[in-house]
């Protein structure tokens, strides 16, 4: 079908809850899936996206790779969502926000509890990390939140679906969670 | 005749000396607030009752109402600049919900919410804050104080007790216990006073009780946050609440 929908969606510094959340709308992925086209997105495995309409952020940003890639889709997407609570506010990886950045590397690579071998990871293949993670808002423009530890299905579906039929995207009162 | 505000064209009837928000909540209208409570002197600090009294901003727990006022309360300009308000309060502390006891039951988030509140918009300051678990029964955690002073207010003007302050001011103002070492074990709380429930988000919580309702079945998962401030003080009946309002077991948290 001509003129699918094209959708594409990441996860930055997050646990991929999200994504699963997405995959919990179980059947209606079919009804979806004749509207809609996935573009870069863990379930493509497709490495860079092109001329999407919705990209579905989840996470927040923790390191150089995951502003790369969030531009990337900034760039490529006509509307951006930050999904989940990681994307909006960074989430529990935010909670290292309050431990020296050295701190964390060493408490996981030289001196905590059955570390072997004990050295700082240094290759530059490795994306540095930023001091803090932060909520993606905070780097690029983001047209769409929703807020969920995770967003349940039914409220992908909501969004899609009303954006889908031309409405301004809205979320009932009990769909909206912060957690 | 009684005497009359209105509120949003509605009338309000009035006695002298209560304030805006005292007169609408006895008339079943609900202004958004946090920092107001009915049983303590107000502080008028949160800002989130903002609310236009001919023509002006005024905050609706320190107001008083007085005859043929005109008060604008649910518009969209001031929701959303409750809305911002709220915002605010989130970023200025370190809200993680999904971590906190508190989520489901707590007031900002509720309000937050009410309002519809999809983002914190602003850019996060995830300021450094403290833990003080030292009590064997009651838990700080300064992450998620908004600075309301209830606790200050329930320990004073309830327990007889004065056990919390405010100190500092701007970024650098926080919480403090009333002991020589800061620490709230060498505070005279109890884990009945009236100040350690009070509090409407998650920086003071009695300890081993996070969990007995489950997420999900907490009072704001279900029930707006208004419905449940106006059921609190008489105004709706209590049997359409969630059951844990319904139970009691959080009696002082909500209670107006
Ligand atoms: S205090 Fe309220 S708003 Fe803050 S983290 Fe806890 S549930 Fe969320
Ligand atoms: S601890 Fe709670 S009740 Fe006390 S000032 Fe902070 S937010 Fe208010
Ligand atoms: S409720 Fe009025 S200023 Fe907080």
């Amino acid at each position: 079908m001509a003129n699918k929908i094209r959708i594409a969606t990441t996860s930055l510094a997050g646990c991929f809850g999200c994504h699963m959340s997405f995959l919990d709308l179980d059947e209606r992925l079919l009804q979806l899936a004749e509207v809609v086209e996935f573009d870069r997105s863990p379930i493509t495995d497709i490495e860079h996206c092109t001329n999407c309409d919705i990209g579905l952020i989840e996470g927040g940003v923790c390191n150089s790779e995951n502003v790369h890639v969030l531009r990337e889709f900034r760039k490529n997407c006509k509307i951006l969502v930050a999904v989940g609570a990681c994307a909006i506010n960074g989430g529990l990886p935010a909670l290292r926000n309050f431990i020296p950045l050295e701190e964390c590397l060493a408490e996981s690579y030289l001196d905590g509890i059955g570390v072997e071998n004990p050295q700082i990871p240094s290759d530059p293949e490795l994306p540095l990390l930023l001091d803090k993670v932060r909520p993606i808002h905070e780097v690029v423009k983001i047209d769409y939140f929703l807020p969920g530890c995770p967003p349940s299905a039914d409220v992908f579906w909501k969004f899609l679906t009303d954006f889908l039929e031309g409405r301004e995207p809205s979320l009932p009162y009990e769909w909206v969670h912060y957690d | 005749m009684a005497k009359t505000f209105t509120i949003d064209g509605k009338t309000i009837p009035f006695e002298t000396g209560q304030t805006i928000i005292e007169a609408a909540t006895a008339a079943g209208v609900y202004i958004p607030h946090l920092c107001h409570h009915p049983d303590y002197t107000p502080h008028g600090s949160c800002k989130l009752c903002s609310v236009k009294v001919n023509g002006r901003v005024c905050s609706a727990c320190t107001f008083p109402a007085g005859e043929g006022q005109e008060v604008i309360n649910n518009s969209k300009d001031l929701n959303d600049d409750r809305q911002k308000i709220t915002q605010m309060l989130f970023v200025e502390g370190n809200h993680l919900c999904p971590g906190c006891e508190k989520s489901g039951n707590c007031q900002l988030q509720a309000v937050a919410y009410h309002l519809n509140m999809l983002d914190n918009h602003y850019q996060h300051f995830y300021p450094k804050r403290a833990l003080d678990a030292s009590h064997p029964d009651v838990l700080i955690d300064h992450n998620r104080c908004i600075f309301c002073t209830l606790c200050v207010r329930a320990s004073q003007q309830q327990d007889g007790k004065d056990v919390f302050a405010i100190s500092g001011r701007g970024i650098n103002k926080r919480l403090i216990a009333n002991a020589q070492s800061g620490l709230l074990k060498d505070t005279d709380l109890e884990a009945t006073d009236a100040a350690a429930h009070i509090c409407p988000t998650g920086a003071i919580l009695i300890k081993r009780t996070g969990y007995q309702i489950p997420i999900g079945e907490r009072i704001y998962d279900h029930k707006d946050i208004d419905q449940v401030s106006l059921a609190a003080s008489g105004l709706i009946p209590i049997t359409t609440l969630a059951p844990s309002l319904a139970v009691g077991t959080e009696q002082t948290q909500d209670g107006e």
